[in-house]
């Protein structure tokens, strides 16, 4: 039994009738050439969404204004880009509903959810629905009912999203014909949302044909060989890949010219994963929910495989470790147990890249992050005694942050690497 | 030739190198913001001396030359590492580098691989922070280094940022300490910055160079730098120009010096996304405005009677020091307002002096004081009536608008901001120690602009395009500030664009205000930065709304304070009470006679060690400051008898005595975090297997500052930062073993969906193992472990002293883990049962209770600054929140309630909601990034039931100051409300 207490608030479901009313599902973007797979995957199950990706002052102001100041960056900003859509006459406010991830973690963003109804509440718009995408089962919608399918073309397209991003990192610095790049990653993206359409291209076999084909495409790109200073992004998930969560730091880093690599989406997943089973070999736990977590655990490993597997074919190529080998050189640093936000993942990805040539890092976390005081900023120093080569800036965001402060933090760090490069 | 010029946030340096890299010329001044104009100068005065017609080598550095270099076409390199190619020319033999500059500061460590640290988004310690706290003394640069030289002692200052620091020094020197110490302390905070800040756990030794403007002109630093480091450094010559030197090294582009200087001429116009509305259209709505303004205004009266009856109120604020005579009427006779420049007391007695001068035969029928200030001016010249800041506010608010709904003050250091409900004072906003830079951070800019704050406030109001600098805390705006002026942005539009953050910062940062309709209609505003007309403005703009500024905002507490002691004797003389010879305030002739003394001493009344200051006035009366606690004014140990957090600590150090008659050997138990609930589980766990158990004792200040020097994360919470120093000291006891499990979970209470501890709580054990490099005689044990999971547990544990002690029975371990439990449950049951002893014996007293509420480390003595103790003699029974949460079952939340700490939060809100005689005051450590969302959602819990939430946060420092106004407006509203009950 509960205690009802006065100021609780039943939240908004997510109906059966709002899926048919065709409400807009609006998602925050995070990595702009994944997510441009997700409208089509999610139209399939009669879904309509649509990408937030709004930026600026006056989303951050609306996130100020209506959630806590002390909260994690990504929080407020996301808080700011929703309630810029709602005001943004785009979309009927009283048809809309917002989708948000919830790790059901110890980490803050299992709350977000819980915070952007209240931020809601207060601007408003009491009635707007929010979903969560977890895979606790956290919480019931009876709007909410994907066909397996759906769900292993969602896992699809991270892997082709991934392998675009990886691929394309290295070859776009470097192409002769500017544009040549983009123009691969274009054809191939509006070629994966054609065989969604048709119900295909997210098996196994149609994956490991795909991303050969994919590969091939790049191998062919024309090249020149300079060297460039080469940096790898790693840290808190959202800012990593979110073009306005990190001010356009890619884009900088291109400016810079520099060739910037990007860790995978999926690995993260794995890690996760990974996670939650470790938790349970250290802390004990129900055995049943050992089995199902050994047996996705399997599962994702599969399909991790193949994705790197698909990278490997192409040696000119850096592939990203496969976690099972990556938790290995957290080995001493930090125990595989913590899994807690970015856990020991930063330290072994730090490491893993050091070794594969991108020895420069920008280590990107929310200002006042709980586990980035942990697994970022509590670790770095021993990642730097593990290995001398590495050339890492930590860099923190918050509305307050300026880029000119950033950016001349960055630039130190491009300082020493292009000495190194030189030197080498 | 090869010329380096480095435009930094505050100076603009320039080297010319010959081709033997001889200095053949330099340039070094401040740019007050004209980057472009002082650049063009430097480079033209170096055309002109050398006559230069060819393209030369030029690079610019400096954090305000980035965008100039870029327009320019001019190379650019990063300032520290333009800094390092410089000493590797120069000192090649250096280790490290310590740079300070106006607004950074940076290590180079430069043995091995090239490791440098800048400050990121905090930049406290720095140049700019030494200024601004030497002007708040009243004191040039210089002098606060001639002053630190003869100190004899130092105060603990928060160094993280000069807001944190301002707040700390205010009360001193109120409190009359020595400016001399406090020039002192100054520097060493800035030590402890950069160590912390910068060093981030990577060790400073070797050849120290000092770089930078502050290293370079205040010797008295660069000691204290030696000191802490316990090494010599050097100051090379040309400290000053170390950045722009390496500039000249790294320059080898040639440039056409003409071409340059155009292109550097042509003004870029400022992104407009970050321009904001300006303050007015046009004359008409500043005409509009000033009138609305002109009409609230109270009567004053110079010439009067001097036998009548009047009434004195004094506000002894952080800064400044305001004084008001009154009539019955409250007419005002005569007034004054100015600094206190540092020394209130003489202040005081100068105007009080100065106003007898003008009314020789004045009798005051009754004063009051109010203000930081208040007990300190009551001692000195004899006052007995008081009375805490906001009631004073409220009082005078009400004297403008009767039924007022909401005030707010922003004052020189602090803001209050107070909802107004039923004729009560219902909720009170103060700023937390980060973002209280109100008022004198205006001031302190337009210092820095080289403005008057009158004339800066005044160019603000017309700004077309006023700049938005964000409304976080300010230390932020001074990098916000820094990238306007990149961009070339009028001096115009910085002011309004500054004047607009001071009000979006107390709107959404302080006060949290989510819609203008919240603060409700009748809104007045006060304290001395609303005199200021672009201040208000910009309020009434982001409002939307029209609001009252009496003609007197800036002297509104010490005219609350008159209005108050005017009623008190209308109502002695009601009562019967009045004794018409009571002096009220000391009279002319004391005051001509007035002296007073000042030592600083130590306490050795407990274990925190105050520094105290006590103040000897005329006829002996005594004032002590610095003072956590009475003890040293009433020579009386406090009442810890309704005290469960003093009681939770005894329990600790009686559970310490027991031990195993020969230990096996010695565990040691850092004293930090979660350890404050989980020692009696480990000590019962540990000793049953016949380990001795040391911990490292109830944390200080000192044992923090000899943990600093490996805290990575400057911005982690103060409990977390207070690990360091226990392990160092457990190291230093050279214990066997230092334990220090990392517990992803916490016991399942069964309050929420899940049990998590936090983030910091889990995996703060690994951060000590990755940061502190030699653990010398102790093995350190940071492994995994879920004590929540009690068979898993068990095993682990076997395996766990396995590993580290040596082959034991499975059965000995088992046994030992259930003793562990037992003590665990024992202590459980033991604070709870005291809880409720407490709790009875309080009800039958007529006492009420206050559950402080926090985390189980909150107990520590060094983290709550003594709160508990300060609630106590304000009359209060303490008791803690893990003592109350178990009487409600699982509630229904906003939110996921998954951690086990928070879990009890909201529970003990829950249950003090419905207990007639018990408020809750919530303790938030800085930083704690869960209280951003536990705090709303307690605050609502108790709001829903019509119940007062009172928040404090606190840090490494804390001003008990704000804490106590806190704490007596909260009882001044308990009243009130029973007086409104009770009619």
């Amino acid at each position: 039994m509960k205690t009802i207490l006065k100021h609780y608030k039943k939240r908004v479901e997510y109906s059966l009738k709002m899926k048919r009313e065709k409400y807009t599902i609006l998602i925050p973007e995070m990595a702009p050439l994944h997510f441009r797979l997700i409208k089509p995957i999610l139209a399939r199950d009669g879904y309509n969404t649509d990408l937030m990706g709004y930026e600026g002052p006056d989303v951050l102001k609306k996130g100020l204004q209506y959630v806590h100041n002390d909260i994690c960056y990504p929080c407020l900003l996301i808080t700011g880009q929703m309630l810029t859509a709602m005001e943004s006459g785009k979309y009927d406010p009283n048809k809309v509903a917002m989708l948000i991830t919830q790790s059901g973690g110890g980490c803050r963003d299992t709350n977000y959810i819980n915070l952007m109804r209240k931020a809601f509440e207060k601007a408003g718009y009491p009635n707007v629905p929010f979903l969560s995408a977890n895979i606790w089962f956290m919480e019931y919608h009876s709007g909410v009912l994907m066909r397996p399918s759906t769900l292993l073309m969602a896992v699809s397209g991270m892997v082709y999203g991934d392998f675009l991003m990886i691929l394309g990192n290295q070859v776009r610095p470097y192409e002769v014909n500017k544009g040549e790049t983009d123009d691969v990653i274009d054809k191939w993206i509006n070629f994966i949302i054609g065989e969604y359409e048709h119900g295909r291209g997210f098996t196994k076999g149609a994956m490991r044909k795909n991303l050969h084909a994919m590969g091939e495409d790049f191998a062919k790109i024309q090249k020149t060989d300079e060297k460039k200073v080469k940096v790898a992004i790693v840290g808190e998930l959202f800012l990593k890949y979110s073009v306005p969560g990190n001010n356009h730091l890619e884009e900088f880093l291109a400016e810079q010219d520099c060739e910037v690599y990007m860790p995978s989406m999926l690995g993260f997943g794995v890690y996760k994963t990974n996670g939650a089973l470790e938790e349970l070999k250290k802390f004990g736990g129900k055995p049943w929910k050992r089995v199902i977590m050994e047996i996705a655990m399997k599962w994702f490993l599969g399909i991790e495989d193949l994705l790197i597997s698909a990278i490997e074919e192409f040696p000119q190529f850096t592939a990203p470790e496969r976690v099972a080998d990556l938790v290995k050189r957290a080995d001493g640093i930090i125990d595989r147990a913590n899994s807690m936000g970015e856990g020991w993942y930063v330290a072994a990805e730090v490491l893993e890249f050091a070794e594969h040539g991108y020895e420069n890092v920008v280590c990107v976390q929310p200002f006042g992050c709980l586990p980035c005081h942990v697994a970022v900023k509590g670790v770095l120093n021993k990642v730097r005694q593990v290995d001398p080569r590495v050339n890492a800036v930590d860099i923190e965001y918050d509305p307050g942050a300026t880029k000119v402060n950033q950016e001349n933090r960055i630039k130190l760090m491009l300082a020493v690497a292009r000495e190194n490069l030189a030197k080498s | 030739m090869r010329i380096g010029i480095d435009v930094g946030s505050t100076t603009i340096k320039c080297v010319v190198l010959d081709d033997e890299n001889k200095i053949v010329h330099n340039s070094y001044e401040r740019h007050f913001a004209m980057i472009i104009e002082k650049t063009k100068e430097v480079v033209e005065e170096v055309i002109k001396k050398f006559n230069i017609t060819e393209p030369v080598q030029l690079a610019i550095s400096g954090s305000a030359g980035m965008g100039l270099a870029e327009n320019a076409g001019i190379p650019f390199v990063q300032e520290v590492y333009a800094t390092k190619v410089a000493v590797s020319n120069r000192i090649p033999d250096t280790d490290v580098v310590i740079e300070l500059g106006g607004e950074d500061a940076k290590i180079l460590f430069l043995k091995g691989n090239l490791e440098v640290r800048m400050n990121g988004t905090c930049a406290g310690g720095t140049g700019a922070f030494a200024d601004q706290m030497a002007s708040l003394m009243n004191i040039t640069g210089d002098e606060m280094n001639e002053l630190a030289m003869n100190s004899d002692k130092v105060y603990s200052i928060a160094s993280r940022c000069g807001v944190f620091a301002k707040t700390d020094i205010q009360p001193l020197l109120n409190q009359g300490a020595r400016k001399e110490d406090i020039s002192a302390s100054i520097y060493k905070a800035i030590v402890n910055q950069t160590i912390t800040g910068l060093a981030q756990g990577h060790p400073i030794e070797g050849n120290v160079v000092y770089l930078g403007g502050p290293l370079t002109f205040m010797s008295y630093l660069r000691d204290s730098f030696d000191e802490a480091l316990h090494l010599k450094g050097t100051l090379p010559d040309d400290s000053l120009l170390f950045v722009a030197l390496g500039a000249a090294y790294y320059a080898n582009e040639p440039i056409d010096l003409n071409e340059a200087l155009k292109k550097i001429g042509e003004k870029r116009e400022f992104s407009a996304a970050n321009a904001l509305e300006p303050l007015f259209k046009d004359e008409a709505e500043y005409k509009e405005f000033s009138e609305r303004h002109a009409k609230d205004t109270v009567q004053h009266r110079e010439n009067f009677d001097t036998s009548e009856e009047v009434f004195l109120g004094i506000d002894s604020g952080s800064t400044t020091l305001k004084l008001v005579l009154i009539d019955k009427d409250g007419s005002i006779l005569y007034s004054r307002y100015t600094s206190n420049q540092g020394r209130p007391i003489d202040v005081v007695v100068e105007l009080l002096k100065e106003m007898y001068e003008k009314y020789p035969d004045l009798k005051v029928t009754s004063a009051a004081v109010t203000g930081y200030g208040e007990e300190m001016m009551k001692s000195a010249l004899g006052i007995d009536l008081g009375i805490v800041e906001t009631v004073a506010h409220f009082t005078a608010a009400k004297f403008f608008l009767p039924d007022v709904e909401f005030i707010i003050d922003i004052g020189g250091q602090d803001m209050k901001c107070f909802k107004i409900r039923n004729g009560a004072i219902d909720n009170i906003f103060l700023n937390e120690a980060c973002s209280s830079g109100c008022g004198s951070f205006l001031q302190t800019f337009a210092g820095s602009l080289g403005y008057e704050i009158a004339e800066f406030a005044k160019i603000g109001l017309f700004g077309q395009k006023p700049v938005d600098l964000g409304s976080r805390c300010t230390v932020f705006m001074n990098s916000s500030v820094k990238q306007a002026q990149k961009e070339g942005v009028s001096v115009e539009d910085i002011s309004a664009g500054l004047s607009i953050s001071v009000v979006k910062n107390a709107l959404y940062k302080v006060i949290r205000v989510n819609t203008a309709k919240e603060l409700g209609e009748r809104i007045v505003v006060q304290g001395g930065t609303f005199l200021n007309d672009a201040v208000l403005r910009a309020f009434e703009k982001e409002l939307g709304v029209n609001v009252i500024r009496p003609d007197i905002a800036g002297m509104m507490g010490a005219y609350g304070a008159a209005l108050y002691a005017e009623r008190a004797h209308a109502s002695a003389v009601r009562n019967g009470k009045a004794d018409m010879d009571s002096k009220g305030l000391i009279s002319k002739q004391e005051l001509d006679e007035f002296t007073y003394e000042t030592k600083s001493i130590n306490c050795s009344g407990c274990n925190n060690h105050c520094n105290l200051t006590v103040n000897t006035f005329p006829g002996g009366r005594r004032f002590i400051g610095g003072n956590k606690c009475e003890k040293p004014v009433t020579q009386k140990s406090s009442d810890d008898s309704h005290n469960l957090y003093e009681y939770k600590l005894k329990y600790f150090e009686k559970l310490l005595e027991t031990q195993p008659a020969e230990p096996k050997q010695i565990i040691g138990l850092p004293m930090a975090l979660n350890m404050y609930e989980m020692l009696p589980f480990w000590h019962a766990l540990f000793t049953k297997l016949g380990y001795g158990v040391k911990i490292s004792g109830f944390s200080n200040r000192k044992m923090y500052i000899k943990g600093q020097g490996t805290i990575p994360s400057d911005t982690v919470c103060f409990p977390a930062k207070m690990v360091h120093g226990h392990i160092i000291k457990l190291i230093e006891d050279e214990v066997d073993a230092i334990f220090f499990p990392c517990l992803t979970f916490n016991f399942n209470e069964h309050h929420g969906e899940n049990h998590y501890n936090c983030a910091v709580i889990a995996g703060y054990p690994e951060v000590i193992g990755a940061n502190i490099r030699d653990f010398g005689k102790s093995k350190y044990i940071c492994e995994y472990l879920g004590p929540h999971n009690k068979g898993h547990f068990k095993k682990s544990m076997w395996e766990l002293m396995n590993k580290y002690f040596g082959p034991v029975s499975k059965g000995e371990v088992n046994s030992a883990c259930e003793a562990a439990y037992a003590a665990y449950a024992a202590y459980e049951n033991a604070t709870r049962a005291r809880a409720a002893e407490i709790i009875n014996e309080c009800r039958q007293q007529g006492k009420k209770i206050v559950c402080l509420a926090g985390r189980p480390y909150h107990t520590d003595p060094e983290i709550n600054h003594g709160i508990h103790k300060l609630i106590a003699q304000l009359g209060f029974g303490v008791i803690s929140e893990d003592s109350i949460s178990h009487h409600m079952k699982k509630l229904t939340l906003n939110l996921r309630n998954q951690w086990t700490y928070h879990a009890r939060l909201f529970s003990a809100a829950a249950y003090v909601s419905r207990q007639p005689d018990m408020y809750l005051v919530h303790l938030v450590s800085f930083g704690c990034g869960l209280d951003a969302i536990t705090t709303d959602e307690v605050r609502s819990i108790l709001e829903s039931e019509g119940c007062l939430y009172t928040q404090i946060k606190i840090d490494e420092v804390t001003n008990l100051g704000a804490v106590k106004i806190r704490l007596r407006s909260l009882i001044a509203a308990i009243k009130q409300a029973e007086e409104e009950a009770g009619r």
